[in-house]
């Protein structure tokens, strides 16, 4: 069943061209960021064959490594380690060499006598717009964030939301945030326009900047909270990943802690499109994939949200589920993946689609598989195991070597 | 004055476990390291100039917790880290 799309009213931005699929004969890059450090694989034109090469920052923790999109060539990795201060590595080659950031993201020195916030690792990574090569933001945890404007080599906070005290009650203490720290996550950039940005907080709920992040307003209704706590309340809000569907950047899909959404702007109202997931299924996981010319189309991983909160997958038999007609459907995909015994976890950052047509999918578990479809989620196969705890798996169109 | 280097950081300085630095306190010599080795303080240090959970510093082999102590030119510096967990 088709979803009636509402026409914006407030925003009244025009939808961008429609993105073209990656050509069929450019091979795909996989990078992929885990607890020890960061692999790539490279595949033929057909997504049938991967060579991996790595590893890259052996003994780092590796947060997130992304393409920048704008150049082709320079990438950035967050970095690591238990136990020294965190820092970004900077490539302009595509990962051939690498330089380590000269300024990485810090927050503001506090006054004598009060207590500071210290970035203890850079968590998510993100160009700004196509019209602002060489900047990026990064959000770290605790939350934070961070812009570049010379290509990740210094960064600066974005004062309007770093020293925004309103800001910091909705962050909570690190207690409120997930065992490894809370995060800032899901920064995006409207394709429309580089003043309009989202961002995601765990916990501290989904917010929105129409002024290139002086300014900042929840974006929560609809979305539910833990059972007794009080969803008024934004600190308590916990979405793990937002998404912008390229191909229309007023429809935003969500997989929070508690359910899967979809937001129509210029409304405000998430819709819980998780309540249309098998019940026995449910609609509890951490990553959430758009298609990346189709905004009906996007998938999600479910994982066990019962009881003591497993979050593993349910019944041990791991699928992705997708939905074709905004949320309104899911279609079980596990073709190719264990049908038993298989207690995977897949974190929020480590499930990601290539531009191709058919669409490819990637997801890597935290017990070291990299797993791929080349249509779509139809037929799955494992492209690469015993690797270190994976944290995040980006695709982009592989450079020539 | 001589400042000892845990491996993780030798990167920095070029595979060295040992280097010469300069300062009246604890915190000038990290900034004396920092000047040499670019990036290597904030490795160590915090933005908040708090030492960093498993960084330690031991001045002619007495634990200090105190970036402001003073020191002489004839002391020896040793950075530790506390490796833990897997």
């Amino acid at each position: 069943m088709a979803v009636k799309k509402k026409k914006p009213t407030a925003l009244k931005r025009k939808r961008p061209a429609a993105a073209r699929a990656q050509k069929s004969n450019q091979p795909v890059l996989v990078m992929v960021a885990t607890r020890k450090g960061a692999w790539f694989l490279r595949s033929d034109a057909a997504r049938k064959n991967w060579r991996i090469e790595g590893p890259h920052f052996l003994g780092n923790i590796i947060n997130h490594v992304v393409l920048d999109p704008r150049d082709g060539k320079t990438l950035l990795a967050a970095a690591s380690t238990g136990h020294l201060g965190p820092t970004l590595f900077r490539s302009t080659n595509g990962g051939r060499t690498w330089k380590e950031a000269s300024k990485p993201p810090a927050f503001a020195k506090a006054p004598e006598g009060e207590k500071g916030r210290s970035v203890n690792h850079t968590f998510w990574l993100v160009p700004c717009h196509a019209n602002e090569p060489n900047a990026w933001y990064a959000g770290t945890s605790p939350q934070g964030l961070f812009r570049s404007d010379d290509g990740g080599d210094t960064w600066h906070g974005v004062s309007g939301l770093n020293d925004n005290l309103e800001y910091r009650k909705y962050m909570g203490s690190e207690q409120d945030g997930t065992p490894d720290g809370p995060k800032m996550h899901s920064v995006i950039v409207d394709p429309r326009d580089p003043k309009h940005l989202y961002f995601g907080m765990s916990s501290g709920g989904v917010h929105e900047s129409l002024d290139g992040g002086k300014t900042w307003s929840p974006l929560v209704n609809g979305m539910e909270v833990v059972e007794g706590f009080d969803a008024s309340n934004i600190m308590f809000h916990d979405p793990h990943c937002v998404r912008m569907c390229p191909s229309n950047p007023d429809r935003l899909y969500q997989q929070n802690h508690c359910g899967i959404y979809r937001l129509d702007r210029p409304g405000t109202q998430w819709e819980r499109v998780g309540n249309n997931m098998p019940k026995a299924v449910g609609d509890v996981g951490f990553p959430m994939v758009v298609h990346p010319r189709d905004e009906d189309t996007a998938w999600v991983f479910p994982m066990d949200g019962q009881t003591v909160w497993p979050r593993t997958s349910p019944n041990g038999r791991p699928s992705t589920y997708v939905t074709k007609d905004a949320g309104m459907t899911w279609q079980r995909l596990d073709a190719g993946m264990p049908r038993e015994q298989a207690w995977w976890t897949v974190k929020r950052q480590a499930m990601t689609s290539d531009a191709k047509d058919p669409v490819g999918l990637y997801f890597g578990t935290t017990s070291g598989e990299l797993w791929a479809s080349r249509d779509e989620g139809k037929k799955w196969s494992c492209i690469a195991r015993h690797l270190p705890e994976i944290y995040a798996v980006e695709a982009a169109v592989a450079l020539e070597r | 004055m001589k400042v000892l280097i845990p491996s993780p950081l030798f990167s920095y300085t070029a595979g060295k476990s040992a280097v010469d630095a300069y300062g009246a306190t604890l915190s000038a010599v990290l900034a004396d390291l920092e000047r040499q080795f670019a990036g290597i303080r904030f490795r160590i240090v915090d933005e908040q100039e708090r030492m960093r959970p498993h960084m330690r510093f031991f001045i002619n082999g007495e634990q200090t917790f105190d970036l402001r102590q003073p020191l002489h030119p004839t002391d020896s510096i040793q950075i530790v880290q506390a490796l833990s967990g897997g």
